[in-house]
C-alpha cells in the first residue's frame, strides 16, 4: 500500500477505535466483578439463584446443542447434495431466527404455543406449557441458535464435492457407512466450529428468553436473564458484574476454540489443494 | 471381463451428454475413451460404473444386465481426476477401505494391501497422508485402493489430467506395464490423444455425446472416418484442399513441388521442426521435417519453395 | 458442484412394477426429498414448530387476520380471509410506537453506515498490514458476535454509565443506545468485507500505481469498485441486526421514551400482556429489516455477480 505513514495511521486509528469500543469494555468489566475481592466474586456467583440460572443455562443448552447440531448436520446434506424444488426456501427458512429480533421470536412463540396462541388450549390439555415454564426457554433458545451447525457445514460440504463419497460406494459402502466413514471425519472441524457457535448462543439468548420466561427466579431464569435481572430489579450491581464475568470468560473461551478450529480448517483446505 | 453397451442414451436437461452409444469392450483389454471436453467421455464412464444412470439403453458387464444396479454390487474400480482420496485415513487405510466394507479378516487386509503399495510402489509410504502425498503419489494410491477389491473392470476417469507433463508420461508408461502384469479390463478416459495412443490396445473416439470411430489405435490414425478424427488424433494440416499429416508432406525445389509458395515461419523443436508455408493459391500449410532434413536444406524464411507429398516421390 | 446423483441408490432386487423400469426411474427422482426419509421430514417438522408456525402466527395476530369457514370442514376454497388493518395500523401509530420505530431506523441505518465505512478500514489493516498482534486482533473482533448482548449491555454501562471511571455519562442518551450498537455489529461489517478484501487480487493495483495513481485514488477507483459489493452486503446485516437489538441496549436505555427502541418498546408491550399490539409492531418492524435486508442482498449480488 501507500506510505508508512498513511499506513501507520490507519493503523492507529482502527486500533484506537477497537481499544475504545471493544478493550475498554472488557478491562472494567474485570476490574468491576473483581474490585471488590475475589471473596465477593465467588459470594455472588455461589448464591443458590445464580447457581439455579447457571444450571438452567447449561440444561437448556445440553438440549438445544445437540437438536441443532444433528438437524444441521442432516440439513446440510440435504441442501449439499441433492437439487430440489424448493431448495432456496427451505435453505432460507433457517436464517430466519437469526435475522429477527429475539424479541419478536419471543412473541411469535407466545402467540403459537401458548394460552393466548393458536396451539395453547391443546398443549395445555397434554401438560405441555409453554408461557412461564423451562420448555418455552429451550424452544426460544432452540430457534435462536438453529442455523449456526448448519451454515458451517455447507460451505465445506460443497467444496470438497462428492467424490470421495463416490469413490467409496464403488468401494461397496453403503450409506451409512459413507456417512460415518467418509462424509462425518472429512467435516469434523467445521462441525465443532459450528458447535462452538452454538453454545455461545444458547447460553448467551436474552431477549427471546425473557419474553418467554416471564422472569421466574429459580424456575425460567437462565444465566443472561439472573445478569439483567440483578441489575434491573434488584440493584444488585456486584452480582450482575459477577454473572456477566462468568459468561465473558465462557465467551472467551468459545473464541479461542473458533481460532484454533479455523487455523485446522484452513490447514485442511491448504491441504486439499 | 467384457462390457456389452446397447444405445446408451443420458440427457441432462436439454443437452445429450451421451446419445445412443453402442460398443463393446473385450475382455482384458484396455481401452481408452477419447474426446474433446463435453464429448460425453465421462458420462459414459460413469455410466459404466452406475454413478450416473442412463436414460435409455442397457449395460451389459459379463453377461448380466447391470443397467440399474447399484456401484456398489457392480465389482468395479473407479479411479477419478482428482484422486478422491480419503483425506482423513492414511494410505493403508485408504487402500484397506474397500476390504474393511467386504468385511475380510485383519491379517488377510494387512496382507494384500501390503501386496499392493509394493505393486504401485508405495510402500514407503503406508502412513503418510494423502495430503503429504505428491499428484502422482496420490494417483497411485488410488489405483491401488482400486484394485484392492480385485475389480473386475478398472475405470479411470481423465487419471492423469491433473498431473504435470513428466509425472503425466511416467504414470503413462506405468499403467501400461501395470494392465500387462495383471490383465484387467481397463477403461480410460482421456482428452489426451498421444496418451491414448501410447496406452491402449482399443481406441473409442467420442464427439458431441456419440461414437465417431472405434477400433485399433493405429488403424484409426491411419484410416480416419473423419476429418475431426483426423484432426484429433494427430497433427494435421490442409494440402489441395484435403486433411494431411504435415510429416506426410515434404518441402523440395520449386520446380518439384506439386504446389508453390513462400516460408513465412520456421520453428525448430529440437527434434523436428514445423515449416509454415504460404502457397500460391493464398492458403497455408505446414510441413513436418526431422532435423537433419532442415540443417540439410538450409531453409529460411522468404525463401521460394516446392511443397508436395512424400508418397508422392519418384 | 452438487448434481442430480442422489446419494441413496436403489437396491440391488430390482422391482417390478407394473410401469416396469420407467415408472421406477421416475419414483427415484420425484421421491428425493422423501429418500432421506423421515430425516428430512423430520427436519421441516421441527423447523415448522420452530420458525414457520411462530412466524405465521405472529403474523396472523398483528395483521389481525382471521379465517371464517363458510363451507363445511377442510374446504379451504370457501374460507374467508379478512385482516382488521385499522387494528394493526392503530398499534403501529400508538404515539410510543412511531417514535421508538423512528428512533430504530435511523440509529440502525447510522450505525450500519458508520461500521460500513470503519469495517473497511479494521478489514484493511487485518489484511494487508502486518504488525504484532494481528492475530489477536482478528479474533477479538468476533468477541461482541459471541458475547451474550446482556453481557454487553452491563458492560457498556460499566463505563459509560452513572458510575462511569472515565466520567462519561451515556445513560439514557442516543450515544450511548449507538455505542451498544457499533459494539454489536461491528464483527458483521468487518467478517463481510474481510474475506473479500483478502482475495483480491493485489495486481490490478499495483497496476494503478505503475500508471501513476496515488494511494486515495487507487483505492477508490481501484479497490473499492470490487469492494462495495460486499461492504453493501455487509451494509444490510448490520442494520438487521441493529434494529433488532435488545440486549446490550435493554440497560443502558433506562425506559425513557426517548430512547426507546423499537424493540425495546415491544417489550414493553409483552410485559403489560399487550401481545397483539406487541404483535402488530413486530410485524411492521419485521417488514422493514426485511425490506432493507434483501434488498441489500440482491443487490449486492447482482453486483457480486458481474464482477466475478
Amino acid at each position: 500500500m501507500a506510505s508508512n505513514a498513511s499506513r501507520r495511521t490507519l493503523r492507529t486509528i482502527v486500533l484506537l477505535y477497537l481499544a475504545i469500543l471493544i478493550g475498554l469494555p472488557v478491562v472494567f468489566l474485570v476490574v468491576k466483578a473483581l474490585g471488590s475481592g475475589f471473596g465477593a466474586f465467588w459470594h455472588e456467583i455461589t448464591e443458590p439463584d445464580a447457581l439455579s440460572a447457571l444450571k438452567l443455562s447449561l440444561i437448556i443448552a445440553a438440549i438445544a446443542v445437540p437438536v441443532n447440531t444433528v438437524v444441521g448436520v442432516g440439513a446440510a446434506l440435504i441442501i449439499a447434495r441433492h437439487k430440489f424444488f424448493g431448495r432456496r426456501v427451505f435453505d432460507t427458512i433457517f436464517d430466519v431466527p437469526v435475522a429477527i429480533s429475539p424479541i419478536i421470536i419471543g412473541v411469535a412463540l407466545v402467540l403459537a404455543y401458548s394460552r393466548i396462541g393458536w396451539f395453547g388450549a391443546p398443549l395445555e390439555r397434554w401438560g405441555l406449557n409453554v408461557l412461564f415454564t423451562p420448555l418455552g426457554v429451550a424452544l426460544a433458545t432452540m430457534s435462536v441458535s438453529l442455523p449456526y451447525v448448519l451454515r458451517s457445514i455447507v460451505p465445506v460440504l460443497t467444496e470438497i464435492g462428492q467424490e470421495q463419497e463416490q469413490a467409496a460406494r464403488t468401494l461397496g459402502a453403503g450409506r451409512l457407512r459413507i456417512f460415518w466413514n467418509v462424509t462425518l471425519p472429512s467435516i469434523r472441524w467445521a462441525v465443532l466450529y459450528g458447535v462452538t457457535l452454538t453454545i455461545a448462543r444458547t447460553l448467551g439468548e436474552f431477549g427471546a428468553v425473557l419474553v418467554v420466561s416471564g422472569n421466574i427466579a429459580g424456575v425460567t431464569q437462565t444465566l443472561p436473564i439472573y445478569i439483567y435481572d440483578s441489575w434491573d430489579q434488584r440493584f444488585d450491581v456486584l452480582g450482575s458484574y459477577s454473572g456477566a464475568l462468568v459468561l465473558a470468560l465462557i465467551s472467551i473461551a468459545v473464541l479461542s476454540i473458533l481460532a484454533v478450529l479455523r487455523r485446522r480448517e484452513k490447514k485442511l483446505l491448504v491441504d486439499l489443494a | 471381463m467384457s462390457i456389452s453397451l446397447s444405445h446408451l442414451s443420458k440427457r441432462y436437461g436439454k443437452t445429450h451428454a451421451v446419445e445412443d452409444v453402442t460398443t463393446e469392450i473385450t475382455h482384458g483389454s484396455l481401452t481408452a475413451i477419447l474426446g474433446p471436453s463435453g464429448s460425453g467421455k465421462s458420462t459414459l464412464l460413469k455410466l459404466i460404473a452406475g454413478l450416473e444412470r442412463p436414460d435409455e439403453g442397457t449395460v451389459v458387464i459379463d453377461g448380466a444386465d447391470m443397467t440399474h444396479v447399484d456401484p456398489r454390487h457392480r465389482d468395479i474400480g473407479f479411479c477419478f481426476q482428482n484422486y478422491a482420496p480419503f483425506r482423513h485415513m492414511n494410505v493403508a487405510k485408504n487402500v484397506a477401505f474397500g476390504l474393511k466394507v467386504r468385511k475380510r479378516p485383519k491379517k488377510e487386509i494387512d496382507a494384500r494391501v501390503e501386496e499392493l503399495l509394493v505393486l504401485v510402489k508405495l510402500q514407503n509410504k503406508a502412513t503418510s497422508y494423502p495430503s503429504q502425498l505428491s499428484g502422482g503419489e496420490r494417483q497411485r494410491m488410488a489405483l491401488a485402493r482400486a484394485l484392492a477389491i480385485e475389480p473386475r473392470v478398472l475405470l479411470l476417469d481423465e487419471p492423469f489430467g491433473a498431473l504435470d507433463a513428466v509425472v503425466r508420461a511416467e504414470l503413462r508408461h506405468w499403467v501400461k506395464e501395470l494392465h500387462a502384469q495383471i490383465h484387467v479390463t481397463t477403461v480410460l478416459v482421456t482428452h489426451d490423444q498421444q496418451e491414448a495412443m501410447e496406452v491402449a490396445d482399443q481406441l473409442i473416439v467420442m464427439r458431441s455425446g456419440r461414437i465417431v470411430q472405434s477400433g485399433n489405435p493405429l488403424a484409426l490414425y491411419e484410416s480416419p472416418a473423419t476429418d475431426f478424427v483426423h484432426e484429433f488424433l494427430g497433427p494435421s494440416t490442409i494440402f489441395q484442399g484435403e486433411v494431411t499429416r504435415p510429416h506426410d508432406l515434404e518441402l523440395v525445389s520449386v520446380y518439384q513441388g506439386t504446389e508453390k509458395g513462400r516460408i513465412t515461419s520456421i520453428v525448430s523443436l529440437g527434434f523436428e521442426a514445423q515449416v509454415t508455408v504460404e502457397l500460391s493459391d493464398g492458403t497455408s500449410t505446414w510441413v513436418q521435417l526431422s532435423r537433419n532434413e532442415l540443417s540439410d536444406m538450409g531453409l529460411r524464411v522468404a525463401l521460394l519453395v516446392g511443397v508436395r507429398r512424400r508418397l508422392d516421390a519418384d | 458442484m452438487p448434481t442430480d446423483t442422489p446419494l441413496d441408490v436403489a437396491p440391488l432386487e430390482v422391482h417390478t412394477s407394473p410401469a416396469g423400469i420407467g415408472w421406477r426411474r421416475v419414483a427415484s427422482r420425484v421421491s428425493l426429498p422423501f429418500l432421506m426419509g423421515g430425516g428430512g421430514t423430520l427436519i421441516v417438522a421441527y423447523l415448522s414448530i420452530i420458525v414457520l408456525l411462530p412466524i405465521a402466527a405472529l403474523i396472523s395476530h398483528g395483521l389481525s387476520i382471521s379465517v371464517a369457514g363458510r363451507g363445511a370442514g377442510l374446504e379451504f376454497w370457501r374460507w374467508h380471509v379478512s385482516t382488521n388493518f385499522s387494528l394493526f395500523w392503530e398499534s403501529i401509530t400508538a404515539p410510543g410506537a412511531e417514535s421508538a420505530i423512528f428512533l430504530s431506523l435511523w440509529l440502525s441505518f447510522a450505525v450500519a453506515a458508520l461500521n460500513a465505512v470503519m469495517g473497511v478500514a479494521i478489514a484493511w489493516v487485518l489484511v494487508r498490514d502486518k504488525f504484532f498482534g494481528r492475530t489477536f486482533i482478528d479474533s477479538v473482533i468476533d468477541l461482541p458476535f459471541a458475547l451474550p448482548t446482556i453481557v454487553a449491555g452491563v458492560v457498556l454501562l460499566a463505563i459509560y454509565g452513572p458510575d462511569s471511571p472515565i466520567h462519561i455519562d451515556l445513560f439514557e442518551t442516543w450515544m450511548g443506545l449507538m455505542l451498544a450498537l457499533l459494539f454489536v455489529t461491528l464483527p458483521f461489517s468487518v467478517r463481510a468485507v474481510q474475506p473479500v478484501l483478502a482475495s483480491l487480487d493485489l495486481e490490478s493495483e499495483d497496476a494503478a500505481r505503475t500508471l501513476g495513481a496515488g494511494g486515495v485514488r487507487t483505492f477508490f477507483g481501484v479497490v473499492m469498485p470490487s469492494l462495495w459489493p460486499s461492504v453493501l452486503a455487509g451494509f444490510g446485516l448490520a442494520f438487521a441486526r441493529a434494529i433488532g437489538e435488545f440486549g446490550s441496549i435493554s440497560l443502558i436505555a433506562g425506559g425513557v421514551p426517548r430512547t426507546t427502541t423499537a424493540s425495546y418498546y415491544v417489550f414493553n408491550l409483552t410485559a403489560g400482556f399487550e401481545w397483539s399490539a406487541a404483535a402488530a409492531v413486530s410485524v411492521a418492524l419485521l417488514v422493514l429489516s426485511l425490506v432493507v435486508l434483501v434488498t441489500a442482498n440482491v443487490v449486492s449480488h447482482h453486483y457480486q455477480k458481474r464482477l466475478l
